[in-house]
């Protein structure tokens, strides 16, 4: 036997001067545990790793609560960067100056900048340049928070819940109805029953795909698009029947919903109104839920490990129709929020896409509550920045929705956004949070 | 063919997985690669194999400097390589799956099965590796999908072969086959590295064995010189105990109880049938077996998480029958998985919270509803230090550990708590020689303690080092149990389905 090392030459036979005899094997050299504990520290550092056992749902909740802060941020100023040149090339200004960029291409330059930095700064004086305009904010931001929640709660079970749409048009349809149908009941009785309408209607919209999903497997995608496209068309089919529809009106919108049973303003002259509050309050539970409760070390088990969480005497059935479930009622409480808080009324496509709204948010918001939350309010500030914006400076409201979409893309591919900014996996460990679930 | 490897160094983020490897396969040789896991013996190959780019050092085949860009460079440079787990496609056929890539076609992109399945038969015939060239690859046994595997290599004419663990699913018999085969390459001229982590394999076959140990080259040995006790010492790095110091058991009371279970698959299928046992109090019961002949299923099924098809089970003295998983785990079952990473722990849960995996919603870790983060905590340290778990924290993601470290978390989580049963599969698959030693004192000791045990496992040597009885699982049915000490050949008969009345009437057997 040779060794051919010699910076580490093998031990000679006999009894090691470092160890006593009788406790050999479980302390062994100190250098050895050292050795294992560095790599360990190593191996936490590195990029996150997705098992190729894992199916496609827990591959991409594992990409997506995996993606560090740093990207998640990256993705969205890449977003807005694109979406400058979106900017300076719908402007009729810059498209003429490009014409003759090569003889001046500082026209050019100085007509884009200008078009740029008019619409960004009227998106944020949009956004947050005043009490009206906060006020507007809040009020976008209030049902994606919630549909956000609605996602992000499924996510961490390791389920897409496209059906946030669905389960908000339920929830709506819901809390509108109670809050007409019902008369006579003082505030504090027909706004709590007619929010408590809008919840459960979401649950039990959500409760569907759960326990299809636990009983026979069928994939939650595809049963929430569905059931996204059943819930709109009932929605509109009861707006054409005399029980929902307005005795006055011929085109389909409901009754209104009775004072009763609005969300109180909290300054007569701005619309923002309790509903944000509702949102903050089940934001806070939900954290709890997810972040803090048995019922939540089930949820996050079951979604980053199911045989796992099986093993160890957990049921993932029942966790999956929990996690449906309790997302639909998210979702129906954005229902409750937007017809009860603002519209007063139900009318065709009330829900304007707030359900698919609910993806972006908890995808920007990595599948985090709190994170969930912040994401809600930044793209309610976009949304009633962008329409200041399109008022102040005629840039279409539509590059709202390219930078969301740009959010997404970014994000679902942070891959890109590595390359991008030529970040190493090792420089992101500082920012990586913990995928787990507690931290 | 003669293959040199220089100074071969690859960094990962924060970790030399190979540092300065120095290399050298002659002609007509097999070189063994020794390691625990985790020494940098894959990241070696997968360099090699052109999947990885060395950081530096440089590759000679038949000194000449090649660089390997990726593994259709590896393979036209005359590198085949046999991965741990098969690259077949399971609904295609021999044939097929070995030209695949390579395939002659006929007019219109046609394949030509035909000739695919004469060239295939040819080659198996020549190489000593028989196979149906028409039988469809999922319905063989896993020592014939190794065949086509090395065929696969063999057909696109590799003049060094790169069999990564290639024992882990074979029959001693199959082993021995294998080893046949080996020996016809190497006559050949071809070369053969060959990777385990099973010394005594490396003394059977290889003609040389570099040592790795965290990335590098730590010694290279003539195996047939070198004792087994010395190969260990060189890949452990310090004096390592074989044997397992085990006491006389002092069986009691029956504890669990496994009467005529069967067992069908999803497709009804039936997987397990008919096997009893009983395991007492004291003592440990070893169900040997090649993986695949039921033992999974049995022991799902026995544990509570998948249902039986016929037969009773009773643990503490109380009927499974009824109760979910979780009241059985409750009752006294400590149940240690086969596959840690797929069953038996959460990889992006922290090391605390997987301790408490199995009570994560009993007092003391959960008060009406809420976690009690700090009780968890201090009980992850105290479980930690007891069990020797290596980690930076408790806060640590358990998929940053390594293998040896992940399988005493779950063994900390599993033990530690009044458990009348333990179930372990395969409790040391994959694990480095230290903990391995590890798991088998923590064994031995929860057996003295009282706990009746029943131990799976296809590694021969951890049956024969634990076992006080011994059963035999082939095909779905039990052979045994026999009381210890049963010869290591009579058991190697039982797993490859002999008749047991003829091997353990012959006295020498037992």
């Amino acid at each position: 036997m040779s060794t051919d090392d010699p910076r580490d030459p093998t031990d000679p036979p006999g009894p090691d001067p470092d160890q006593p005899p009788e406790a050999p094997l479980i302390v062994a050299d100190k250098n050895d545990a050292e050795a294992e504990i560095e790599a360990a520290r190593e191996r936490e550092a590195e990029a996150f790793k997705v098992g190729l056992e894992a199916g496609f749902t827990q591959r991409l909740v594992a990409a997506l609560t995996g993606t560090s802060v740093i990207v998640t941020i990256l993705a969205f100023a890449s977003a807005l960067v694109i979406g400058a040149f979106v900017i300076a090339l719908s402007e009729e200004p810059v498209r003429e100056a490009l014409g003759y960029f090569t003889a001046r291409p500082g026209d050019a330059i100085a007509a884009g900048w200008t078009a740029i930095s008019e619409a960004y700064i009227a998106l944020v004086q949009g956004a947050v340049g005043g009490r009206s305009q906060i006020s507007e904010t809040l009020v976008s931001s209030t049902p994606l928070i919630l549909t956000g929640l609605a996602v992000a709660i499924a996510l961490r079970a390791g389920l897409f819940n496209i059906g946030a749409e669905g389960q908000l048009i339920a929830g709506g349809v819901a809390a509108g109805f109670v809050g007409f149908a019902i008369t006579g009941l003082p505030l504090v009785v027909h706004l709590p029953l007619a929010i408590i309408a809008g919840i459960a209607a979401g649950a039990i919209y959500g409760w569907v795909p759960g326990i299809l999903k636990a009983r026979t497997g069928a994939h939650e995608v595809i049963s929430t698009i569905m059931l996204n496209n059943i819930a709109f068309l009932v929605s509109a089919w009861l707006l054409s029947t005399a029980l929902f529809r307005q005795p006055d009106r011929s085109d389909p919108v409901s009754k209104t919903v009775q004072n009763s049973a609005r969300f109180p303003r909290f300054f007569s002259d701005l619309r923002v109104n309790y509903a944000i509050v509702l949102a903050l309050v089940l934001a806070v539970a939900i954290f709890w839920l997810v972040e803090r409760s048995t019922r939540g070390f089930e949820l996050n088990a079951v979604g980053l490990n199911p045989d796992a969480a099986t093993t160890a005497g957990m049921d993932p059935a029942r966790t999956i129709i929990r996690a449906m479930s309790t997302g639909g009622a998210m979702a129906g409480a954005a229902g409750a929020a937007t017809i009860l808080g603002v519209q007063g009324r139900l009318t065709i496509g009330f829900s304007a896409g707030l359900g698919f709204d609910g993806i972006t948010v908890a995808l920007l918001g990595r599948g985090r509550i709190g994170g969930t939350v912040a994401a809600g309010l930044l793209l309610g500030a976009l949304k009633a920045g962008g329409r200041s914006m399109q008022a102040q400076t005629g840039t279409s409201l539509d590059l709202v929705l390219v930078i969301q979409a740009l959010i997404i893309v970014f994000i679902a591919a942070p891959g890109l956004v590595r390359a991008i900014f030529r970040i190493r996996a090792e420089d992101l460990a500082a920012g990586q949070v913990a995928k787990g679930w507690g931290s | 063919m003669k293959l040199e490897l220089k100074g071969i160094t690859k960094r990962f983020p924060g970790v030399v997985a190979n540092d300065h490897v120095d290399v050298v396969v002659e002609p007509g040789e097999v070189h063994g690669l020794l390691g625990e896991n985790g020494a940098g013996k894959s990241t070696l190959m997968n360099i090699l194999y052109g999947l990885y780019t060395a950081d530096e050092g440089e590759i000679f085949i038949d000194d000449q400097l090649v660089h390997l860009r990726g593994p259709g460079d590896a393979i036209a440079a005359g590198i085949g390589m046999v991965h741990q787990h098969f690259m077949l496609v399971p609904v295609f056929t021999v044939a097929e799956n070995i030209v695949l890539g390579v395939e002659h076609t006929q007019r219109l992109g046609k394949l030509d099965r035909a000739r695919a399945s004469r060239e295939v038969s040819e080659l198996a015939q020549k190489s000593g590796l028989p196979v149906d060239p028409d039988a469809v690859v999922e319905d063989l046994p896993v020592g014939v999908q190794q065949r086509v595997e090395i065929l696969k290599a063999l057909y696109r004419d590799a003049r060094l072969l790169i069999l990564d663990e290639p024992t882990a699913v074979l029959t001693p018999q199959e082993i021995d086959d294998l080893f046949e085969a080996i020996r016809g390459f190497v006559a050949e001229g071809r070369s053969v590295v060959f990777i385990s982590h099973k010394l005594r394999e490396h003394r059977a076959i290889a003609d040389r064995v570099s040592v790795l140990r965290r990335g590098r080259i730590v010694g290279t040995a003539d195996p047939r010189e070198a004792t087994e006790q010395e190969l260990a010492n060189l890949m452990v790095g310090r004096p390592v105990e074989l044997v397992v110091d085990k006491p006389v058991a002092k069986p009691g009371e029956v504890a669990f109880e496994v009467a005529d279970v069967s067992v069908q698959d999803l497709t009804g299928k039936v997987t397990v049938d008919g096997v009893s046992f009983s395991v007492r109090k004291g003592e440990i019961l070893a169900i040997a077996g090649v993986e695949g002949n039921g033992q999974t299923p049995l022991i799902r099924a026995v544990t509570g998480l998948e249902p039986l098809a016929g037969g009773q089970v009773s643990a503490s003295g109380t009927s499974i029958a009824g109760r979910t998983r979780k009241e059985v785990l409750r009752g006294g079952l400590g149940h240690v998985p086969e596959d840690r990473n797929r069953d038996g722990l959460v990889a992006d849960f922290s090391v605390a919270e997987n301790l408490v995996l199995n009570l994560w919603d009993v007092e003391p870790f959960a008060k009406r509803g809420t976690l009690q983060f700090r009780v968890i905590a201090d009980h992850a340290r105290r479980l930690v230090d007891a069990y020797d778990v290596r980690t930076p924290s408790v806060e640590t993601p358990a998929g940053s550990l390594s293998g040896g470290n992940q399988q005493k978390l779950v063994i900390a989580r599993e033990f530690d708590q009044p458990i009348d049963v333990l179930v372990a599969s395969q409790p040391t698959r994959g694990i480095d020689v230290g903990s391995i030693e590890y798991v088998h004192k923590q064994l031995v000791a929860k057996r003295d303690e009282g706990t009746a045990i029943l131990l799976v496992s296809s590694e021969l040597d951890e049956i024969l080092a634990l076992a006080d009885r011994v059963a035999v699982m082939f095909q779905g049915r039990l052979v045994g149990p026999y009381d210890m000490p049963v010869s290591k050949e009579a058991l190697g008969r039982l797993m490859a389905g002999a008749d047991p009345a003829e091997v353990l009437a012959t006295g020498a057997d037992r």
